[in-house]
């Protein structure tokens, strides 16, 4: 399963909102990987990689796993939440 | 980005005198007064030592990551603001995080002691940040404080604490983390200054959660004794000390006889401006302008000279000689006596180019095989990014109070993402122009990129030709192939100049072969646009290029390139059309 989101919040992937992803993704059970385009996966229950990601407004990431589409689609709406640099 | 010239705009005269405000960056408005007292640093990387055990080391790093990431949660739970909780439990999370940890074990298999482990994995996601620039480039500061959390706690050694004077005062601090600043109490202190940061990081974000005035970018506040009554304007970013309120110094033990005289404070008097050259600038016969500048090593290597600007000024003479690394006040000095007598010129600075055939006391570890190969020039920064940091901040202070068009450059560069990286902590300390020095294959090979990144390009000829062509510099047997006139080392230098052509952007040459007459108009002939040279061979240099049209220049070029051999390169270069 695979789904594509695109960054919306003003500041973009930080440190709060990975760490709100890779919370959620740890909670899923299966594993789940963030991709931007032309890098490596990475885990999505890990914070520093999603970081690391680097990811401004305007960033399309391709979010994966095998199964489990509500898990999934948690951790996507979470990627694209454009209100992420307020919570 | 429109095509730079690579020069800055002329900044405004500003001489410092007491009472005139230190400027910065206003990131959190407001206005507060107060003495002001300094966030000691953390403790640095130690010394790197063999590791015996890797798996005790490995629990080693593991448990400092834990204990950083309760620490971390517990100040969540003491912060004031939620803002200030939840950035600190993210910090927390990423102390917790897997491939951190697998990063670490790793790097510890590899040979690394722990602390030395985390500062590396950290440095890897750090350069990452850093070269994507803007937001993301603002929380590699973040990582700074991860990492000297778990250093300070492999060491056994506190983080050091934010000041309790008694009385409510003004923090100063070369950075502070996020950790220190969600729990300032706005009862207590009245504002913040720091040397570092920028108006997008965590810090400033805290600070304006908090009412808390704060001014970030601002290095010269690192030269206040504590106890200087300051007044923060976090809007303006003006930090004003007055001279009628200094405390007094920190008290010393008083010498038993009267201390022997010593040189004022490296104060130089204001530098007379170099003349501009008898000749005028450079430029070939029919008026295509190559600069023709000069290599120095201090103000003092500008006595008698005339020169349109500096092309390479080596700043290693200032660290030599130096246990540890010299003090922002005499950086700042020794960078101003230069810049001062260019005013309206360029000036291009080299940062700390040392290991390898130039060694520094506070920047030896431990002996490598093959330094030319090893901790060297930029690379220094991989073991003590605070001297690069240091040097780049006190630049910016010299650079702000001076006429001088300065543009800073990085010796040793191998890849885009370092020269990213470079230019980043340039920006963010305010320095108009940064530059990545061509002196590894790699880098010119890749010069089209590094252009991208940074505003300018200088070529070291010796080195790049030493690493091209794999031969010791000091390897008098090789002499033959470390000829500046080998066609594969010219080619290196072009592909640089067409980069530059394309891009618009300055390509230099800063090797003693620019002070070659004949091989300064065959690097014209690339498209190189400043030659830098010792100052004695400027004029022969200028004489040769106003004999010589620019298609003379590039026909000479044509032919050096297309030759097999040194003297092939010799020989065509001297035919003209």
């Amino acid at each position: 399963m695979i789904r594509t989101v695109t960054i919306r919040s003003a500041a973009g992937l930080h440190a709060r909102a990975a760490a709100t992803v890779a919370a959620a993704a740890a909670g899923a059970g299966i594993p789940i990987t963030v991709r931007r385009t032309g890098r490596p996966a990475v885990p999505a229950d890990c914070p520093l990689a999603l970081l690391t990601l680097a990811a401004t407004p305007g960033t399309e990431l391709t979010v994966e796993a095998d199964g489990d589409d509500a898990a999934l689609d948690r951790v996507a709406a979470l990627l694209a939440d454009p209100d992420a640099d307020r919570g | 980005m429109p095509p730079s010239t690579g020069w800055p705009p002329c900044w405004p005269t500003r001489t410092r005198i007491v009472g005139e405000p230190l400027r910065g960056l206003g990131v959190s408005p407001g206005v507060g007064t107060g003495p002001a007292y300094r966030l000691p640093d953390p403790p640095g990387l130690p010394p790197p030592r063999p590791v015996v055990d890797p798996d005790a080391e490995r629990d080693r790093a593991y448990a400092a990551l834990d204990a950083v990431g309760r620490e971390l949660t517990a100040r969540a739970g003491a912060a004031a603001e939620p803002a200030g909780a939840d950035i600190l439990r993210a910090h927390a999370a990423v102390a917790g995080d897997r491939t951190l940890r697998d990063g670490v074990a790793a790097a510890i298999r590899a040979g690394h002691e722990a602390p030395h482990a985390v500062a590396a994995v950290l440095a890897g996601h750090r350069s990452a940040l850093l070269a994507a620039g803007g937001r993301p480039a603002a929380r590699a500061a973040d990582l700074d404080d991860l990492r000297n959390r778990v250093v300070a706690h492999c060491l056994g050694r506190p983080m050091p604490a934010v000041p309790e004077p008694g009385h409510p005062y003004v923090l100063t601090a070369t950075d502070l983390a996020p950790a220190d600043a969600a729990l300032l109490d706005p009862r207590r202190v009245r504002a913040v200054v720091t040397a570092a940061g920028g108006a997008t990081g965590h810090t400033a974000i805290l600070a304006r959660a908090k009412g808390l005035p704060a001014v970030a970018a601002c290095p010269a506040v690192l030269d206040l004794p504590d106890g200087t009554t300051v007044t923060v304007d976090g809007t303006t970013g003006h930090v004003t000390t007055d001279a009628g309120t200094l405390a007094p110094a920190p008290t010393r033990p008083a010498p038993t006889r009267p201390a022997p005289a010593r040189p004022a404070p490296t104060r130089p008097a204001p530098a007379r401006p170099v003349p501009a050259p008898d000749g005028g600038a450079g430029r070939t016969a029919d008026g295509h302008p190559v600069a023709l500048l000069a290599n120095i090593g201090g103000a003092e290597d500008l006595t008698g000279v005339a020169a349109e600007g500096v092309g390479l000024f080596r700043t290693e003479l200032l660290f030599a000689h130096h246990i540890d690394p010299p003090s922002t006040a005499e950086q700042v000095a020794a960078y101003r006596a230069v810049f001062d007598a260019m005013p309206e010129r360029p000036v291009v600075v080299r940062t700390l180019d040392a290991g390898s055939d130039k060694p520094l006391p506070f920047l030896a570890g431990d002996r490598e095989p093959n330094p030319a190969l090893g901790i060297r020039g930029v690379r220094t920064a991989r073991r003590r990014p605070e001297v690069l940091r240091a040097q780049i901040a006190a630049l910016a202070a010299a650079a702000r109070r001076s006429r001088a068009r300065v543009a800073v450059m990085a010796p040793m560069i191998a890849t885009v993402a370092e020269a990213a990286g470079f230019a980043a902590l340039c920006r963010e300390a305010g320095l108009p122009s940064a530059g990545a020095m061509i002196e590894v294959p790699a880098a010119a090979l890749r010069a089209a990129g590094i252009l991208r990144v940074v505003d300018f390009l200088s070529v070291g000829t010796n080195d790049l030709s030493q690493y091209a062509f794999a031969a010791d510099r000091r390897s008098g047997d090789l002499a033959d192939l470390l000829d500046p006139w080998q066609p594969a080392l010219l080619a290196l230098i072009a592909s640089c100049a067409a980069a530059g052509t394309a891009a618009g952007r300055p390509v230099g040459v800063c090797g003693e072969a620019a002070a070659d007459p004949r091989y300064a108009v065959v690097l014209a002939g690339l498209g190189v646009t400043s030659l830098s040279m010792t100052p004695a061979a400027i004029p022969a240099v200028r004489a040769e290029l106003a004999l010589r049209t620019l298609d003379e220049c590039r026909a000479a070029a044509r032919g050096a390139l297309a030759a097999d051999d040194p003297e092939s390169a010799r020989a065509a270069a001297r035919v003209t059309p």
